[in-house]
């Protein structure tokens, strides 16, 4: 029958108080010991086939396989290249060999892999994808193909499936011992600070509006449409932080919530990150949904059903891609006929050749130098000067949800503003249920305060106990019974999980993005932004590109 | 003066005296942070039990302020061996402060006409004896140290003292120990302070010892037992024979007797009035249900009390019924005790029902079976969890098992207390394409109740009634689908998974309404 639930405060816990437990807890020197680590395993993206690259080697190869594509990784930027390949199945490649995606892991998805245990899937990295502003047409364009986007892929606001929707409430911040609702610290925040904010976010509308002669945007997303005029250039040339005193923006809630983003999108603090790419991330979205507002679409595993909905579209071509995983490229060659890639098998311990007219590089481009004998010097002085942040994810097992807290509710994201990671997302989130159930929380770190090299030799040397001793400190701070709740807690390490856009990169991408010869890239890396949208921008934008070249292009998507 | 050397002011000069002023000056700390915490916790009780906070918190705090300066003026009449009369006017404020908050409880659930008197006449007391007791201490000390020293320490520790307890009492003494231990863990202090002063001053005043301890352990057995006792309370304070209570996996249930009257609490929150259920039950299903003669299977999901069930089972043609409800102990309790089973006619033993114990979103997502009739009977949307029960997203689950022709009827609120909360519901099942048809009823335990009618065609009004109603009448139910001026349809925005903001305009309607029933 009809109740109104109000939020239930037992009687006899507030007059009585919860017995021994509060009464240890009133006493200092009785807290007990902390339990036991939960089991779990350390994993690492891709360090241990990487390094063996390097290590080199190989035995000759025994086998020469020709195809029309060879696409070298097999993230969302390859993926992405495979699938606007097979749209364009008719003209291409049925009729001759597949083309090829050769994968160093054994799974693809890249930044966007997910796990799975008896309790739900839950991301490895990436985890949601923001609305897609009208510019990204490829995203569109997928995400209407897998019939998450609905009627016209075009549409200012187009209407998107509710379940992919992150559902209410998105966020929460730990803050002064209380959780509030959003990010942004409000919750004790002086009036001139919250009036800075405001001012602020005022600031990154017009930045957002603003578009240039030929009507561009200044900063859209992927970045390839953006406009240009010269005192949008200038930001790259500073960084967030100095930009943001520059400009009058000093007050410390601002600045913490500005280097939340920063380190959150780039791993870098908005000390270091290029103002360009900090106003780039409040300016950016305009992908707004039909009745939902500014949303981001995500799901338990992440990013994860991108990953699989590229690859349910590219499996509708039956026979046009042979995916190949566990194969590590250690040698490219590019004449004016064609392309040659040598791949050492891991499974079978042999190596192979692969000819090729067009080659797509989709793997992460430090490596390409690795590979690349022939790299000219200046291309690969491009590349060794894109910095790459590392990350760590701890993913935790939790036999029911964290207790409430004082404060808003739990919600998909969490953040603790004292904590050294970037908080935790909540992999059950998109249930509709009453009873707590087993959950999983997706844990982020991000090191801003050490180089690059130095974050990644400390997570080399960790064990999974020190950092899950680590993370499990942090989050009692907010969550006492976090130790009692957890039944596992598995780390997964990204050596180089995104690009830093430090001061200065837009002018490498420019250079980046004309590729090398027959061989495209499409990674990332090349924009410049670890985001989604550039990974599949680069590689839709690589394949018409060689459809282009093979004359059997029909119409762009980029 | 005493050779016993229990004898104020020359027992102390012959001890040493910067000891004995700084364990003074220690136990000032102490009576002043008991001092003020008595005063908080009457003050939190009182708002507790009588509601409006400002009001009780602004009198407590005067009254006891007004009766400490009572206390102060009155330690001007006592006189002779000042450290016994401090000994003995700390066991007092500790036993009679201490036990305040179960005495007031107690008071309160026996028979709440004399609480507010009793409350006052309780503050006054403590207060009087808390307002002796640092005139007493000043005293004591006076001939130690100079008085424009004096002044300034005892009073600092007096501050001092209210600071720590202010910050204690919100911040950890109230969330962990609740208010019946943290008005006996002060008195534990005073008598504490008490037997303190009894060694300082060398005392082997046996009797008085006797006593002092005597106090402590009834303080400390009062704490021990402060969770029974706060038990036997509650069944007080529901002011009728609590003839069931338990903590399940999900909620608190208690359900009460008086005389013929039965009544389910859950969470502390009425569901049922047996008086008036009916009303509410014959609502839900008739309506609805009433209009589909050809009507087999049946979904009913909440209502493990099985009054929605009792209504449906009056139907001949019904053949199976699922009654999907999270909490086992709900429909164990319904389907087993003689007194609610008797309320309810066995409908949960019916062989035609079929009880699922499960959330009813992921039996509906794990199943495909369709239904003619289904109830939405779940508690109010007044967290994120419980509004996703009441989203476009659940709705469309739902519309995949209605079968054709099929029927859908949601428990919406009061469309009076909360008008907007109502028609929202209402806009977001039509927001899915569902045909809807809102109505109301009366029921005295909740006011005005509302239930939305929805189905791929819009629904009509039945012509007919099965036989035994007591408050549906076909010649009244067109009333039931007329909202008069104060409950018409209010624009309002479906409620999205995403947005949700259904929550927190139910969350505001019933803030304003003053709460929830």
């Amino acid at each position: 029958m009809a109740g109104s639930g109000g939020p239930a405060v037992k009687r006899r816990d507030f007059l009585a108080g919860c017995g021994a437990a509060g009464l240890a807890g009133a006493l200092p020197g009785c807290a007990p010991a902390p339990p036991a680590l939960p089991p779990g395993e350390l994993a690492r993206g891709g360090l241990d086939a990487g390094h063996r690259v390097r290590a080199g080697g190989f035995p000759p190869p025994v086998e020469e396989i020709d195809v029309p594509v060879l696409i070298v990784g097999a993230g969302i930027g390859g993926l992405s290249a495979a699938w606007r390949l097979c749209r364009n199945e008719a003209e291409f490649g049925a009729a001759r060999n597949p083309l090829a995606i050769l994968e160093l892991e054994d799974r693809p998805g890249g930044n966007a892999r997910y796990g799975e245990n008896a309790i739900c899937r839950y991301p490895l990295g990436a985890h949601y994808l923001p609305l897609p502003n009208q510019e990204a047409r490829a995203v569109r364009a997928l995400l209407a193909e897998l019939g998450v986007l609905r009627g016209a892929a075009d549409a200012p606001r187009p209407e998107y499936d509710e379940r992919y929707l992150c559902h209410a409430p998105q966020e929460r911040l730990y803050r002064y011992g209380l959780w509030q609702e959003g990010l942004l610290p409000r919750l004790g925040v002086p009036t001139g600070e919250l009036e800075q904010q405001e001012r602020f976010f005022a600031r990154m509308a017009q930045f957002r509006d603003a578009r240039d002669a030929s009507g561009r945007r200044a900063f859209a997303l992927p970045l390839a449409y953006c406009g240009d005029a010269p005192e949008w250039a200038a930001l790259d040339r500073l960084a967030m932080r100095d930009w943001m005193l520059g400009e009058g923006f000093d007050a410390p809630s601002l600045h913490w919530y500005v280097d939340y983003a920063c380190r959150d999108d780039y791993g870098t603090g908005h000390d270091k990150v290029s103002a360009w790419a900090g106003v780039h991330y409040f300016a950016c979205r305009a992908g707004w949904g039909g009745e939902a507002g500014e949303a981001v679409l995500t799901a338990p595993e992440g990013n994860g059903w991108l990953v699989d909905g590229l690859q349910r579209q590219i499996a509708r071509s039956p026979g046009a891609v042979s995916f190949h995983s566990g194969q590590a490229v250690y040698a490219l060659r590019q004449s004016s006929g064609g392309c040659e890639v040598e791949a050492w098998d891991r499974a079978r311990g042999v190596s192979l050749r692969y000819r090729a007219r067009h080659i797509i590089w989709a793997a992460p481009l430090f490596l390409l130098p690795h590979v690349a004998s022939a790299l000219p010097a200046d291309l690969a002085k491009d590349i060794a000067a894109v910095s790459h942040a590392p990350w760590l994810v701890a993913n935790l097992s939790l036999k029911a949800p964290p207790a409430p807290g004082a404060g808003a509710e739990l919600a998909w994201d969490n953040v603790l503003q004292d904590g050294e990671g970037l908080g935790y997302v909540v992999a059950t989130h998109q249930r509709i249920r009453q009873a707590p159930a087993p959950t999983v929380l997706t844990y982020y770190r991000a090191f801003p305060e050490l180089a690059p090299a130095a974050a990644r030799q400390l997570l080399l040397e960790r064990t999974r106990e020190e950092w899950a001793r680590t993370v499990l400190a942090e989050l009692a701070h907010a969550h006492h019974d976090i130790h009692d709740l957890v039944t596992r807690l598995d780390v997964f390490r990204h050596g180089h999980a995104m690009a830093r856009p430090l001061p200065g990169f837009r002018d490498r991408t420019r250079r980046l993005e004309a590729g090398w010869g027959r061989v495209r890239f499409a990674h990332a890396d090349v924009s410049g932004l670890s985001l989604f949208e550039e990974a599949n921008y680069r590689g839709v934008r690589a394949a018409e590109d060689v459809l282009a070249a093979s004359g059997h292009l029909r119409t762009r998507l980029t | 003066m005493s050779d016993s050397g229990f004898g104020g002011a020359v027992a102390f000069e012959s001890r040493v005296p910067a000891r004995l002023q700084h364990a003074l000056l220690a136990s000032v700390f102490v009576i002043a942070s008991c001092g003020l915490a008595y005063e908080l916790v009457a003050a939190a009780l009182a708002s507790y039990l009588l509601g409006d906070s400002i009001t009780q918190f602004s009198t407590v705090i005067g009254a006891y302020l007004f009766a400490m300066g009572i206390g102060s003026w009155l330690s001007r009449y006592i006189g002779g061996d000042l450290a016994r009369r401090f000994v003995e006017v700390e066991l007092a404020v500790g036993m009679l402060g201490g036990f305040t908050a179960m005495g007031l409880f107690l008071a309160f659930a026996a028979h709440s006409a004399p609480f507010r008197g009793l409350l006052y006449l309780s503050v006054l007391a403590v207060g009087v004896l808390v307002g002796l007791e640092i005139p007493l201490v000043m005293r004591i000390l006076k001939r130690e140290v100079r008085f424009r020293d004096l002044v300034s320490r005892v009073l600092a520790v007096d501050y001092l003292g209210a600071l720590a307890v202010s910050l204690a009492f919100p911040l950890l003494l109230v969330p962990r120990l609740g208010l019946m231990r943290s008005g006996l863990l002060f008195g534990l202090l005073n008598v504490a302070v008490a037997l303190w002063a009894l060694r300082l001053f060398g005392a082997r005043r046996r009797k008085l010892s006797i006593l002092a301890w005597s106090c402590f352990a009834l303080l400390l057995g009062g704490f021990v037992a402060a969770g029974k006792i706060a038990d036997a309370a509650e069944g007080w304070i529901y002011g009728d024979v609590v003839i069931h209570a338990e903590d399940s996996s999900y909620q608190r249930i208690v359900v009460t007797r008086w005389r013929n009257e039965v009544r389910l609490f859950l969470n502390r929150n009425l569901q049922f009035s047996s008086r008036d259920e009916y009303r509410y039950h014959e609502a839900l299903v008739h309506p609805g249900l009433a209009t589909l003669p050809r009507a087999r299977k049946v979904l009913v999901m909440g209502g493990g009390d099985g009054f929605a069930l009792r209504e449906i089972l009056r139907y001949p043609q019904i053949e199976s019924i699922v009654l999907v409800d999270l909490d086992p102990a709900m429909t164990r309790l319904f389907s087993s005790a003689p007194l609610l089973v008797q309320l309810n006619g066995g409908a949960l033993n019916d062989a035609r029902v079929r009880i699922v114990n499960d959330d009813a979103a992921r039996w509906l997502e794990e199943h495909v079976d369709t239904f003619d009739f289904i109830v939405a009977d779940f508690p109010d949307p007044s967290s994120f969890a419980l509004g996703k029960l009441y989203s476009t997203g659940f709705y469309r689950l739902v519309k995949q098992h209605l079968a054709p022709g099929g029927r859908l009827v949601v428990q919406s609120t009061s469309p009076y207390y909360a008008r907007r909360s109502f028609w929202t519901i209402v806009a977001t099942l039509d927001a899915v394409g569902l045909k809807t048809a809102p109505y109301h009823a009366l029921v005295p335990s909740f006011g005005e109740w509302g239930y939305v009618l929805a189905g791929e065609e819009t629904p009509t009004l039945p012509a007919a009634y099965p036989q035994g109603l007591r408050f549906l009448t076909v010649a009244g139910t067109a009333d039931l689908f007329h909202f008069p001026g104060d409950m018409s349809r209010v624009p309002a925005e479906p409620n999205r998974l995403d947005e949700q903001g259904l929550v927190r305009v139910f969350e505001d309607e019933w803030r304003e309404a003053g709460g929830p029933q």
